[in-house]
């Protein structure tokens, strides 16, 4: 492959609410057994990517203990492998990364030292398939400077207004784009996805910042677009953002629905992930389960409905779970009652509890000491 | 120079006959066990958790599937600079060539092996039992009384002493006979072929017996220290363990696994049990699905009902099928409105549409073609097998291959019959 990775992995979304305070977006658990920077990582991999860098920078802390490990994506290899950049301090700079394109200037290194012909930059929190090298195909036979990745949202239930809007003409040119439009010109979202030359984008790069300016989109891909050097190749998979709670949600939920599963799970290639080395979901003499997608090491008691339960959950007797998202390593005790809720991993609820989201999901954080017995 | 105090050799190369069907295409160790195991994880953890790192697994009868398990020891963390697990397989050299003709024989031809690690202990396991132990309290317990050999031993009930081989020892543990079987055991403790030897004295035993056709541990080389004076002890072991060699018990140790709190607990803390994950994704419960009781393995989807049983993970269950006091291993796909009661079905086979396995309405009978194998009213259908729509089969039967509706007379296939393609 001709390319080497970047993913912007240091972001976190107000939207996401209190699940925000503990991670970083990427870092958000999903659909069972991942987390989003899965999907990017994974598409990266099976394009037959080898070197890919993840920029991190709030807190980072879960995504760290995430990406620990290079060998689940088949990175760690001698000729690349997966590189994490956090902001540090030098004699040159004492600040945070100040935008997208800052982040990616102060690791130039990794794009100078690197001598594949193209860069892939991708956001952290998108869930999608995507095979870099038809992008990079299409990329050259435009002859474009900068290829937007974009997804027509057409037709998908979602609130389109946050994200950047784009207008095509017929050859596929960017003649248009929007970010966080009110009335939106067109359904054609970017998916936060690039390819681009090594070489031009460190010259962009350099320019901006010899200009003081850091971001990505607004001082690189917008200058491209109005040369009409910005080509759009439209993703014709699933791919969602997760950036909001009811997103976040919605994705989950997507994955009760057997052709996202198959989508995702069954065709080839697959999501990789950190392993986790638990036992296989136990299902006990109380136990009802119906449409509900359920991670490896849960033990259930109870009834769980409509709901995506996470790794290691443990559901005790007479328990009802109604469409609920429940993260990792929670414990759930006896006679609760969850509907609408998002359970913060690593929870514990007290046996009893009853918590209903009355106006959309309820995130339910609890400060309960758990010793392990 | 390259030193371990201790390594462990585990004999991997058996094919477990006495598990019929399950075993035709795979080792005996590379059966899967528990939804996502396979029986030689127990062993493997066993020795990283108790601080060995270096693990020859001596593989022969159909490795395939052995070798792609345990590959370079990742999931075991037995990855390692020095040492790590290393898969030994029978080898052709200058003096003879050959297969390792017994469980002796296999450490023997790998003499060159144990040498270059330069151990003072080597630790023998085999590769079909279900436990959890600490090889390095053994090991302890080995030092302090000054053994040459430690044999694991564990208490089981008198009446069942005859079907084991048997250690009788004295006050301080020290065996003082061996019982291969016997009609009067002296003692209930039943040797659980785990061993730790001096290597000293297993190097000279092994070049001593070296002549002996089928080089056995039990046979010739214990007895053959024993003879010559080396202080033998007993090791007590307590605990869950199990031998899954016969079809039953290997039903058995499955079925081990459901209860409430189970007395092998795999959900503890402490002791994790390891794999190489061949499934990433959650499992699925449908909106008919219904499970009880049971275990079931990730990226499985469940749109029947499941009770008692040990599912793998890749399953599929179709709508309307009942699946009862069953294990069903990884990627096999049940069709629907089909009905298993009490069947071992292997690894990727297919089953159709309205198949009856494991039905009462025929006439009781023992197994025709292996009764000392199917038996307790199990079905076991192999590896890859497929099983046409709506037939109807009994107990204690087995079915290996890609089966034709011709293959059933009336669609049927009577309590007690064998069907091997």
């Amino acid at each position: 492959m001709k390319t080497i990775g970047i993913i912007l992995a240091g972001g976190n979304s107000k939207k996401l609410g209190a699940l925000s305070d503990r991670r970083a977006t990427a870092a958000m658990p999903v659909a069972g057994s991942y987390r989003a920077i899965d999907f990017a990582l994974s598409s990266m991999s099976n394009s037959g990517m080898q070197k890919v860098g993840v920029i991190t920078q709030y807190n980072s802390k879960s995504l760290h203990e995430h990406l620990s490990s290079s060998k689940w994506w088949d990175f760690g290899r001698k000729q690349g492998g997966l590189y994490t950049f956090t902001p540090t301090l030098t004699n040159k700079n004492d600040f945070w990364y100040r935008g997208t394109a800052d982040a990616i200037y102060q690791n130039i290194d990794f794009l100078k030292k690197s001598h594949e012909p193209y860069v892939a930059i991708a956001a952290g929190d998108g869930i999608y398939k995507l095979n870099y090298n038809d992008v990079l195909k299409y990329h050259i036979e435009k002859g474009a400077d900068i290829t937007i990745v974009a997804k027509d949202m057409a037709g998908v239930d979602e609130d389109i207004t946050r994200f950047g809007i784009i207008e095509k003409d017929e050859t596929g040119a960017v003649v248009g784009f929007e970010e966080k439009p009110e009335n939106p010109k067109t359904t054609l979202v970017s998916t936060g996805i690039y390819i681009m030359r090594r070489r031009h984008l460190i010259s962009e790069l350099e320019r901006c910042a010899e200009e003081g300016k850091y971001d990505l989109v607004k001082d690189i891909m917008l200058p491209a677009m109005a040369e009409k050097r910005a080509y759009v190749f439209e993703l014709s998979g699933y791919w969602k953002n997760i950036s909001t709670v009811d997103a976040y949600a919605q994705v989950n939920k997507d994955f009760l629905k057997k052709e996202v599963r198959d989508y995702f799970f069954k065709q080839h290639p697959g999501i990789y992930t950190q392993v986790a080395d638990l036992p296989p979901a136990k299902y006990n003499e109380g136990s009802s389960v119906k449409n509900s997608i359920v991670a490896t090491g849960c033990v259930i008691n109870g009834s769980v409905e409509g709901s995506v339960l996470f790794k290691d959950v443990y559901v005790g007797n007479n328990v009802t779970i109604k469409n609920s998202i429940i993260l990792n390593d929670v414990y759930i005790g006896d006679n609760t009652v969850l509907e609408n809720c998002i359970v913060e991993s690593r929870d514990t609820l007290r046996p009893g509890t009853n918590y209903v989201g009355e106006d959309g999901y309820k995130i339910v954080v609890e400060k309960n000491e758990r010793y392990i017995l | 120079m390259v030193k371990k105090e201790m390594i462990a050799m585990l004999l991997a190369g058996g094919q477990g006959s006495r598990l019929g069907v399950l075993t035709s295409k795979t080792a005996k160790p590379a059966v899967s066990f528990g939804g996502k195991y396979r029986i030689i994880d127990f062993p493997l953890s066993n020795c990283i958790n108790s601080g060995i790192d270096t693990v020859g697994v001596m593989t022969q009868y159909m490795p395939l599937k052995l070798n792609q398990h345990v590959g370079i020891g990742i999931p075991w963390d037995l990855d390692r600079n020095v040492g790590g697990v290393t898969v030994l397989s029978p080898y052709e050299s200058s003096g003879k060539s050959g297969y390792f003709a017994g469980t002796a024989d296999a450490i023997y031809q790998n003499l060159e092996y144990m040498d270059y690690y330069n151990p003072d202990y080597v630790l023998i396991l085999s590769g079909d039992h279900i436990y959890k132990m600490d090889y390095e309290l053994m090991l302890e317990n080995h030092k302090q009384k000054g053994a040459a050999i430690s044999i694991a031993a564990m208490e089981v009930p008198m009446e069942e002493a005859s079907r084991f081989g048997i250690v009788v020892t004295d006050d301080n543990d020290t065996i003082v006979e061996f019982q291969e079987k016997p009609k009067v055991p002296k003692s209930n403790k039943a040797s659980m072929g785990i061993y730790i030897f001096d290597y000293k004295v297993l190097k000279n035993a092994l070049l001593a017996c070296e002549h002996i056709p089928n080089l056995d541990f039990g046979m010739h080389v214990i007895p053959y220290c024993f003879e010559n004076g080396n202080k033998i002890i007993s090791y007590e072991f307590q605990g869950y363990w199990k031998d899954v060699g016969t079809l039953s018990s290997y039903w058995e140790a499955n079925m081990d696994l459901i209860s409430l709190i189970p007395e092998f607990n795999l959900y503890e803390e402490y002791w994790r049990v390891y794999t190489k994950s061949e499934s990433i994704p959650p499992m699925f419960v449908g909106e008919n699905g219904a499970i009880k009781g049971s275990i079931v393995g990730d990226e499985s989807e469940i749109y029947g009902t499941v009770e008692n049983s040990v599912i793998g993970s890749d399953v599929i269950i179709g709508e309307g099928s009942v699946v009862k006091d069953s294990i069903i291993m990884n990627h096999t796909r049940i069709g629907e409105n089909v009905i298993i009661d009490k069947a071992v079905i292997a690894e990727n086979c297919e089953i159709e549409d309205k198949v009856v396995l494991g039905s009462a309405d025929f006439e009781d009978a023992e197994n025709t073609f292996a009764p000392h194998i199917y038996n307790h009213g199990l079905v076991a259908v192999g590896q890859n097998s497929y099983i046409p729509y709506k037939v109807k089969v009994g107990k204690n039967v087995a079915i290996f291959g890609k089966t034709t509706p011709e293959d059933y007379p009336n669609r049927e296939l009577p309590t007690g019959e064998a069907l091997i393609k």
